[in-house]
């Protein structure tokens, strides 16, 4: 049982928390994740990257957003409420270290797990610059935590609605070209880092992604969260979650994402209905 | 083929014992009762649901089942069994209608014995020796050790005469337990009773590891391993869930840190294989781990209540041949797929699951597919599975198991059209504990290694279970859970 100590709404859907959990808050480093299980009983164990720890509170951080059936529940829990299952800290952390210059790259959420990284970049003695993409304005998280770290933060939205009406890959491509970053780290929705791996893949500039898919144990046990790297079967909880993105089979791994789609779209509907958020902007 | 009910089986023994005078039985006449049969829901029924097949023997049946013993002097049963029961004691007690004493006995040697009397592979092990299946020469015709065993353990639970061992007076040594699983559980009960204070850590959000999230209900309901998990419970130790060793704290941590004075590893084997063929990465693929914990630990089998999906088969293909593969097969089936293979490449003879697994699956349907291994799995432009490619396979000469190695028959590819595959060809030990802890020895499995009172290569830190021996079973997790905690007080005992 894990106590929410604070809750803010940063966006439409997107939410962020600061649980109680002093052993992770300790142990953890930038890149794991934890899973979160709402209901004992018959709820879902879902991945969530840990956003930031503060071990004096001794609790986490995690931003996510209100899509399937357990995050909408999820958004649901009041501060001072518990979340009754969180096991954690999973994965391999990110390897962090002086590279020289380092282009970290969010894409909606993203921008979330993200920001340690960028962070502990920082104060390893990168200099970093910091590509954030959303949708929209309302969709764009953490501006000014990223700011605080960014040598040069480049803001992108599809619609245009702030800073460039860009995709990510537009200024990541210059980059390359201008800049010549030694490291490029990306995460965000699977298609955003698909493409971030092919813009960078000419510069043979090293491309990290942090991938998120199906999981159930979080530990190795089930194989549900396998992805393809490099022709290899990897399993991503306990090898990653974070990948070369020039050698992740995306396309395999985004199929594999729908594998419940139909059952998922339901609950989405459902839920959304629950919440009064209204459709057309989910 | 009629299925005998319960009710039926349980009046025909009834009629029977009516006839015996027990005192007067010679063994010729003990060999001449029938095989008590284990009674079953009908097979038709029993794939609509979830609940237990076999309903355990009635009061009738154990009884004249148990008149079967010949109380041997020498009783080989009791070698062929891995926590040595004094089995002829046992059933001894049985056949007098003693329940509470036959399982008082039990309990001297075994403290599973719900669990053991339903998934021991017990035609491989007591039964294997008993001098009345060697009389008859067939292992069918042995006691039914294990049934018997069942229903004393029911017995006891079902009329809460269980009684809760007294711990000793507390000595103020501290004992941390990784894993919930049989060798754990086996582990903190012992270790506690010496008075010793016990935590054990579980990496998933419930107790009771691969009896919970593996074995399915309707072979062995998660209640009675809840109960197990209760009587821990009361007896004082502490369980702490979602917490995994390795991460969450490091195992080394545990000593160093947190001021225990011995640990016990029984992390199990959970770490599943595939077979690196093509399209094992298509959607419907999945470990048998992944299926079985969905519908088990998740409770996908009940949509209405559960969040956690599983995926909707027509045609299903299970490759193995062990206990884990027939749970699969089995679950697969409960869930609604029309048609449900298990592909093996040897014979029925070499498969590893039990018997009376094999039995329930032919029961209920499952086809046998055998002398057939994949080569390819097929998909669709959607990335979904549409078939599986086979190949034949013939038997050659024994291979250093003993069993005759399976060999390609050239030319054989054969196509079997299925929506989802289940990969059950077994588990390597989880590498994680072993990652994060400098200095402790493994095998080239991954397997830890220790001497035979299940110490490990580092001073305090004990091991066993699945995690120790690979993927075994659950009597032999227990045994050497026992080891493990004789090892573990005796330790703590010289220390004072
Ligand atoms: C589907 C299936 C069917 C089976 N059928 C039979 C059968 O019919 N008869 C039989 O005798 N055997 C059967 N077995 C085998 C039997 O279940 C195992 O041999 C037995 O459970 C092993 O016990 P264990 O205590 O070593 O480990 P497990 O039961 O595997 O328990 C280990 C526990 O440790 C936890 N854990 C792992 N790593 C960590 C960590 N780092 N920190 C904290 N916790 C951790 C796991 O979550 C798990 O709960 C079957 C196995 C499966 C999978
Ligand atoms: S070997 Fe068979 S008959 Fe003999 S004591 Fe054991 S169970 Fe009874
Ligand atoms: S989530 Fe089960 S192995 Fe990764």
């Amino acid at each position: 049982m894990n106590k929410v100590l604070y809750k803010e709404q940063l966006s439409d859907e997107v939410f962020r928390m600061r649980i109680e959990a002093p052993l992770i808050a300790q142990e953890r480093h930038p890149g794991q994740f934890v899973i979160v299980q709402i209901d004992t009983n018959y709820g879902e164990r879902i991945p969530l990257t840990i956003a930031d720890a503060d071990q004096q509170e001794g609790s986490i951080t995690i931003v996510f957003q209100a899509v399937g059936d357990t995050t909408h529940r999820l958004a649901k829990i009041e501060v001072g409420e518990y979340i009754e299952n969180l096991l954690g800290p999973l994965g391999q952390p990110t390897e962090i270290e002086r590279f020289g210059k380092v282009v970290c790259v969010g894409g909606g959420i993203g921008v979330a797990p993200m920001h340690p990284i960028a962070q502990g970049m920082k104060q390893a003695g990168n200099e970093v610059k910091i590509i954030m993409g959303a949708r929209n304005r309302d969709l764009l998280i953490m501006e000014d935590d990223m700011q605080k770290i960014a040598d040069e933060l480049i803001i992108c939205t599809d619609d245009g609605s702030y800073g460039r009406k860009d995709l990510v890959t537009v200024p990541l491509k210059e980059l390359c070209e201008s800049w010549k970053p030694d490291l490029v780290v990306a995460i965000g929705p699977p298609i955003m880092m698909k493409f971030c791996a092919e813009t960078t893949r000419p510069y043979g500039i090293h491309t990290i992604v942090s991938l998120n898919t199906i999981m159930i144990d979080g530990t190795g046990m089930c194989g549900g969260c396998r992805v393809s790297v490099g022709g290899e079967t990897k399993f991503v909880c306990v090898d990653g979650p974070e990948f070369d993105g020039h050698l992740v089979d995306f396309d395999n791994m985004m199929l594999r994402l729908g594998t419940y789609k139909e059952r998922e779209a339901e609950d989405h509907h459902q839920c959304h209905l629950d919440l009064a958020i209204k459709e057309g902007k989910a | 083929m009629s299925h005998p009910t319960p009710e039926q089986l349980r009046e025909d023994a009834a009629q029977l014992l009516a006839t015996i005078d027990p005192s007067a039985l010679k063994p010729r006449d003990r060999m001449a009762i029938p095989v008590q049969e284990m009674p079953t829901q009908d097979p038709d029924q029993r794939v609509c649901n979830m609940e237990e097949v076999a309903v355990g023997y009635s009061r009738e049946q154990v009884i004249l089942e148990s008149l079967r013993c010949l109380q041997c002097k020498n009783a080989p049963c009791i070698q062929g069994c891995p926590v040595s029961i004094n089995i002829p004691k046992f059933i001894e007690k049985a056949a007098e209608g003693d329940f509470e004493g036959s399982i008082a006995v039990i309990k001297e040697s075994s403290l599973l014995p719900a669990i053991c009397g339903r998934v021991c592979p017990q035609e491989a092990q007591c039964q294997l020796y008993c001098t009345v299946g060697k009389s008859l020469r067939d292992v069918e015709k042995s006691v039914s050790i294990g049934r018997i065993e069942r229903y004393v353990a029911d017995y006891e639970r079902e009329n809460h005469l269980v009684k809760m061992p007294e711990p000793a007076a507390p000595t103020g040594k501290r004992v941390a337990v990784v894993g919930s699983g049989p060798a754990g559980i086996t582990v903190a009960a012992d270790v506690r009773k010496a008075g010793h204070d016990v935590t054990i850590y579980e990496a998933f959000h419930k107790p009771g590891g691969v009896m919970v999230y593996g074995i399915p209900e309707f072979r062995l309901p998660k209640s009675i391993v809840a109960e197990e998990i209760e009587n821990l419970e009361k007896m004082g130790v502490t369980i702490e869930t979602n917490f995994l060793v390795g991460r969450t704290r490091k195992l080394t941590d545990l000593i160093d840190k947190d001021g225990y004075d011995a640990v016990f590893v029984g992390s199990g084997a959970g770490l599943p294989k595939f077979m690196k063929i093509e399209g094992e990465n298509l959607i419907g693929v999945f470990s048998a781990n992944e299926y079985l914990t969905r519908s088990n630990l998740m409770k996908a089998y009940d949509p209405e209540h559960a969040s956690t999906p599983i995926y909707e088969s027509k045609i299903v293909a299970v490759l193995g041949g062990g206990n884990v593969a027939m749970d699969a097969a089995r679950t697969a089936k409960r869930l609604g797929a029309q048609k449900v293979y298990i592909v093996y490449r040897r014979t029925e003879k070499e498969m590893p699951a039990r018997v009376e697994e094999v039995g329930h699956a032919k029961e209920e349907g499952i086809d046998f597919l055998l002398l057939h291994s994949p080569k390819k799995i097929i998909g669709n432009e959607k990335g979904r599975v549409t078939g599986l490619e086979l190949l034949a396979y013939e038997l050659g000469e024994p291979d250093a198991s003993g069993r005759r190695r399976p060999m390609a028959i050239e030319g054989s590819e054969s196509i079997l059209e299925v929506d989802t595959v289940i990969v059950s060809i077994g588990n390597d030990s989880n590498p994680l504990i072993k990652k994060t802890t400098a200095g402790l020895e493994t095998n080239k499995w991954g397997n830890i290694i220790v001497d035979e009172q299940c110490r490990s290569s580092i001073d305090r830190i004990f091991a066993g279970g699945d995690i120790v021996l690979g993927a075994a079973t659950v009597i032999l997790a227990m045994g050497q859970g026992r080891t493990a905690a004789q090892a573990i007080n005796e330790r703590l005992a010289q220390e004072n």
